[in-house]
């Protein structure tokens, strides 16, 4: 075993790119939890908008608009679960199931004649002067654009959720939808626009491991990720800041077991594997565990119940 | 203007209505969905429907899988419906039927080769122990810890999968196998081998176990006290716990009873139909079965029904594979359409449509 290969620098790195579909995917998810809606589907979507991306990206030749279509892709799967949970009162546990396992279906449907293609490659962005730095150039200022669009976008949810009219209605929806409804806000419109932008959230994300993580397509190829996201959401206690900590906390644990299995570490390989899941749930419990200011406390109080405006 | 207005109670004729909807409203959406892939849509539909029963050259290959499909989904999705009855959401049965698998086989190949007739009804006890135990983990941590059991009960799937993995190349693998992974086949092993009981029918004693299952949910929930509870928990929390309901105690009870039952399907499979722990053991039916659940409406008899369905949807779906070249993964989007389907078909159960401005109250 040879631990002194590991290099901490390019740990951090890789971290953070291992980190971004599922930053991505839980930003997503946080925001539609906010609004009352406790979509299940995030799987389903993710690995729709992986497929959707890496095909259009095959077929154009350009990865910007292959993560357009991931997104559009993730966006109109969730729309199916929007208007069946929002019109049709539908149960939304049974219905994100639902939406994970069509989506695995569809997606390995929609991906039969890409198996074993090269997506064109994204090129990392080398800002001159600041990648050389010593430790923090590699770390912080050479990596994809996605990696940065990420960050910004965590930033700005954190801001619009805390400072904007448009964050407070929101709140207000996923707070208490009927008080949102007597105040006039339009509860079910706010409500599906929510879980279109998460569905375009995870979409991205999936569209980011098939196009740069891996990067190929191979059937259900998102592993868990989409679920790991939903954990990372409740871990974060419904935080846009604490989910970056979450997806970071995640994505070392994911790069570092590999680097461990690289490195020969006597540990059966796939006792490795499995270390972020069991992570992931101790996380979960240690966050949920009762007592005083605990994460469940920190869940929107309308989270996951139907609204009817006659009841 | 459509809307919708609340029932005063769920109606009777559309719960027994609903499923037949969705499945019509399915084999209409999935005959676009083989017509977009360039296949004749009603063909399609007939050679997964109707071909694996009726069809000369292929039905009596077919009409035993039938039995040896469903009963794993049935076992299943029995011990899903109770949990779901009360708000308890098990969505990982697909990891509590690979640990049943493992254990029961596992414990099944220690006594190899022991000639007893107890070695099998050991394997039985120990798949329903192993998926029990593998279902206490999201149930103790839910009532312990108040950890969301969705979540929990979900990634050990991903867990088992590993340690499925694990097993097959090391622990398990045939001694005699010439390295290659997976366990001994126990189709080899009469002692612990699940063998149809009558020749041909494909019926074998996981088929038994899910008609049992089916008859002890029945009178649980029409006669017990504690399905009387279970029912109630989903239907009020609030009456439940002020009736004097334990919710930690149900939340064990449902969990562990779906585990155990899961766990069973998983020996019945190890032992039967697949004979031997192998990297590719599973094939999802503990996904399947949450499909299973729903179109069964949660109801042991419709649970009966909606397994054998489905179990000829995965027939169905070979034998198109096979005549049509339709993917396999179509089927698998299939069955997801026909869960949106029965989910939005059931709003007509407690709300009617009215047309027409509503008043202003």
């Amino acid at each position: 075993m040879d631990l002194s290969a590991i290099s901490p620098t390019l740990l951090i790195a890789f971290l953070m790119v291992a980190a971004t579909p599922i930053l991505l995917a839980a930003i997503g998810e946080l925001v539609v939890e906010k609004a009352g809606v406790l979509n299940l589907g995030v799987e389903g979507m993710m690995i729709t908008g992986a497929i959707c991306g890496f095909a259009v990206a095959v077929e154009t030749g350009s990865p910007v608009l292959g993560f357009i279509a991931a997104a559009i892709g993730g966006a109109i799967l969730s729309m199916i679960f929007g208007v069946l949970t929002q019109f049709f009162l539908t149960n939304q546990v049974a219905t994100g199931l639902a939406l994970t396992l069509f989506g695995l279906g569809l997606s390995s449907l929609l991906g039969q004649s890409y198996v074993g293609i090269k997506p064109p490659g994204t090129a990392k962005i080398d800002i001159p002067v600041l990648s050389d730095i010593l430790v923090a150039g590699p770390i912080l200022f050479n990596h994809d654009w996605m990696v940065y669009f990420t960050l910004a976008l965590v930033v700005a949810i954190w801001w619009v959720l805390k400072f904007s009219r448009m964050g407070l209605i929101i709140r207000a929806v996923g707070e208490n939808h009927d008080a949102a409804h007597a105040l006039g806000y339009k509860v079910v419109r706010v409500r599906l626009m929510a879980i279109a932008f998460g569905g375009a959230c995870a979409g991205l994300g999936g569209g980011y491991l098939s196009l740069i993580r891996v990067p190929q397509w191979t059937d259900g190829m998102t592993a868990g990720a989409g679920w790991i996201a939903l954990a990372i959401v409740v871990f974060a206690s419904w935080k846009p800041l604490r989910v970056l900590l979450g997806a970071y906390l995640f994505g070392g644990v994911t790069i570092l077991q590999l680097n461990l299995q690289a490195a020969g570490l006597a540990i059966p390989v796939e006792y490795l594997s499995m270390s972020p899941y069991v992570i992931t749930i101790v996380v979960l419990v240690i966050m949920s565990a009762p007592r005083k200011g605990r994460a469940s406390l920190a869940a929107p109080a309308c989270l996951g119940r139907a609204f009817h405006a006659s009841s | 203007m459509v809307r919708l207005e609340k029932r005063p109670s769920p109606s009777k004729t559309w719960t027994y209505l609903t499923p037949i909807v969705a499945v019509v409203a399915t084999m209409i959406a999935g005959g676009l969905m083989f017509a977009a892939l360039g296949k004749d849509p009603v063909e399609a539909i007939r050679i997964i429907f109707w071909d694996p029963l009726f069809h000369e050259q292929f039905a009596s290959f077919s009409r035993p899988q039938l039995l040896v499909k469903a009963a794993p989904l049935i076992l299943i999705a029995i011990g899903l419906s109770l949990g779901f009855r009360a708000g308890i959401w098990n969505i990982g049965a697909e990891g509590q039927y690979i640990m049943g698998a493992i254990v029961g086989a596992g414990i099944g190949l220690a006594f190899y080769p022991l000639d007893s007739f107890l070695v099998f009804p050991l394997m039985v006890i120990s798949g329903a122990i192993g998926g029990f135990l593998w279902a206490m983990i999201p149930g103790l941590l839910r009532v312990y810890f108040r950890t969301n059991e969705i979540l929990v009960s979900l990634l050990l799937v991903y867990v088992a999968e590993f340690i499925l993995a694990s097993m097959s190349l090391g622990l398990l693998r045939n001694p005699e196998g010439a390295g290659f992974p997976g366990s001994r086949n126990l189709k080899s092993y009469p002692a612990g081998h699940n063998a149809e009981l009558i020749a041909g029918t494909g019926m074998h004693w996981g088929v038994v176990a899910a008609f049992i299952a089916v008859i002890f949910a029945y009178i649980l929930l029409a006669r017990h006290m504690l399905g009387f509870q279970i029912k109630l928990a989903g239907q009020a929390p609030r009456a439940a716990r002020f009736g004097g309901v334990n919710p930690d105690r149900l939340i064990l009870f449902c969990l562990g009873i779906s585990g155990a039952l899961a766990g069973l399907a998983g020996l019945f499979e190890v032992s039967g139909p697949s004979g031997q722990i192998s990297i590719d053991f599973n094939v999802g039916y503990g996904f399947t079965a949450i499909i299973v659940a729903f179109l069964g409406r949660l109801h042991p008899i419709g649970i009966l029904l909606a397994g054998l369905l489905m179990a000829l949807t995965y027939i169905g779906g070979e034998l198109a594979s096979l005549m049509l070249g339709i993917p396999a993964a179509a089927i698998q989007a299939f069955q997801g359409m026909l869960l949106f389907f029965l989910l939005a078909v059931d709003v007509l159960t407690n709300y009617r449509i009215r047309f027409g401005k509503a008043e202003v109250a």
